[in-house]
């Protein structure tokens, strides 16, 4: 589905991606995990498109994201569904008008059918009842779920999800991951999550891609990265806080800085 | 050497600022004329901007004008000239006052909110939000507030006028005992159209500065909570003082 080639991507002195490959297949939940500052969510907005690679390419339905101009773009976008980190909401809409805002955008469908949609998305997940409240009404929980359905309103082919486990309660965090699994395999989307959370990415995924400092130490299924025998992956997996990621992350001697300043 | 390099190295970031904000204004007016048209959200912008206003152009104008029937009158009456009282009132305020106290007053009204608004917009995503929808989030959030204080500031300066004029009526005709016909007859000979459209063209240059500058400041403020606070002050601050400097500019080429 997703393909992506000799990626690179570079800020100043860091670097976000460092020639990277992996493929998204059709019909998976493949989960990027890495730490803070992995590069994980620089490659999530490179293959949806909303930042440029310095070089290399993603391939999506085999055309290259990153040299289409904005029409075929967006184009390609109405394929795609995503739910960010924040949820997004527009938060001068209220929820009905918020799931329904990309099908008033990009359809001509009449109000009686928007509405038929609009509530079968919130039954989904299941949050029917909640219309006519604000998104400033919900919780955090439930701002994601309406997320997405909104994500899900025009019936994507590939669903993006951004962080969606990050800052939410157990109970929550189940929720949504039960709902990437149903959209996965009642509605067949392939999905991309971003995440930090082993236990729930554990638990959905198909394959697992594992990412450090801008470089893709692991991918597999989910017993392979169980059976690892890569340290970096043995330590992000178990979150052990010694190991060869480094706790400190500057390579000064720590007994030359505080004596000899 | 230190302070040249410092110097290039500010000048150039400036420079930089000013170009990004020109495209971002050329590429936001370009999009507002590619279909679908924007009209429901261009109405709602001027809603915003302008009938939202109302009540604080009302009030400003109607002081404004009544203290200039009190000032004009005390210096005309000195030789005996309050009969130009109308004249005064009605070319300060429509040559001068109405399209800058207007401005200003929407500036802190209107201005502030947008910045905040695109500000938190930003914040919590919302424009990439859009991006993945495929929709432009120039076209879809900024074409209209801009167009929308084009429109606005000039309707709003007309209304300024009006209601100035009338407060310099109350106050030098029905109070301070100024012949009616005085105030308003030679108003009408003395307003010529040259003030008019001067007064009306300023008016649309301050509609465009403020939710330009409004707006790029929302945009490319820091993503944090005292980003966008501090964006909001900047864009009050600097809008303010690009009024009164382009006030300037267009006072001296119009005369």
């Amino acid at each position: 589905m997703i393909k992506v080639e000799n990626l690179v991507k570079r800020y100043g002195n860091v670097t976000a991606s460092n020639h990277l490959n992996c493929h998204f297949k059709k019909g998976k939940i493949t989960v990027i995990l890495g730490g803070s500052g992995s590069g994980k969510s620089t490659l999530l907005r490179q293959i949806t498109g909303l930042e440029k690679p310095d070089s290399g390419a993603v391939y999506f339905e085999g055309m290259d994201l990153t040299s289409l101009g904005k029409k075929k773009l967006y184009k390609l976008r109405k394929k795609m569904g995503m739910l960010f980190q924040g949820s997004a909401l527009f938060n001068y809409l209220n929820i009905f008008e918020n799931i329904a805002f990309p099908l008033r955008e990009h359809t001509k469908i009449a109000d009686n059918i928007i509405k038929t949609i609009v509530t079968m998305k919130l039954e989904m997940v299941g949050l029917r009842g909640t219309e006519d409240l604000m998104p400033s009404q919900l919780s955090g929980g439930m701002m994601k779920r309406v997320g997405l359905a909104r994500a899900i309103v025009m019936d994507p082919k590939i669903i993006f999800y951004d962080e969606p486990t990050s800052g939410l309660d157990p109970i929550s965090t189940g929720v949504i991951g039960k709902l990437i699994k149903d959209f996965n395999q009642a509605l067949n989307i392939t999905s991309v999550v971003v995440s930090h959370d082993i236990e729930s990415s554990f638990k959905i995924a198909d394959n697992i891609i594992i990412l450090f400092y801008g470089d893709i130490i692991a991918e597999g299924t989910v017993e392979e990265i169980r059976n690892s025998d890569d340290l970096r992956v043995k330590q992000f997996i178990n979150g052990e806080p010694e190991g060869p990621i480094p706790f400190t992350r500057t390579d000064k001697n720590y007994l030359d800085e505080i004596l000899f300043d | 050497m230190e302070i040249a390099a410092s110097l290039g190295r500010f000048t150039l970031n400036r420079l930089q600022i000013l170009g990004r904000s020109g495209i971002f204004l050329f590429t936001s007016i370009f999009q507002a004329f590619s279909l679908p048209l924007r009209i429901k959200r261009l109405v709602k912008e001027i809603e915003f901007i302008g009938s939202k206003s109302f009540l604080i152009v009302f009030v400003t104008a109607l002081f404004t004008g009544m203290v200039l029937g009190i000032q004009g009158y005390y210096s005309l009456s000195q030789f005996g000239a309050d009969a130009a009282l109308g004249i005064m009132v009605s070319l300060s305020i429509i040559r001068e006052l109405g399209p800058v106290l207007c401005a200003l007053m929407v500036t802190g009204r209107a201005g502030s909110a947008i910045t905040a608004e695109i500000g938190i917009m930003k914040i919590t995503d919302q424009f990439p939000a859009l991006e993945m929808m495929a929709i432009d989030p120039l076209k879809y959030v900024i074409s209209p507030k801009i167009f929308a204080g084009i429109l606005s500031l000039p309707l709003l300066t007309a209304f300024f006028d009006l209601v100035g004029i009338a407060g310099g009526y109350l106050v030098g005709v029905k109070l301070l005992g100024v012949s009616e016909g005085a105030y308003l007859g030679k108003m009408v000979t003395a307003v010529t159209f040259t003030d008019i459209y001067g007064g009306i063209l300023k008016s649309l240059c301050f509609g465009l500065l403020i939710t330009w500058i409004s707006s790029f400041m929302g945009f490319t403020a820091e993503p944090t909570t005292e980003g966008v606070s501090r964006a909001t002050t900047n864009a009050v601050v600097l809008t303010s003082l690009s009024i009164l400097i382009v006030d300037y500019i267009l006072t001296s080429l119009l005369l």
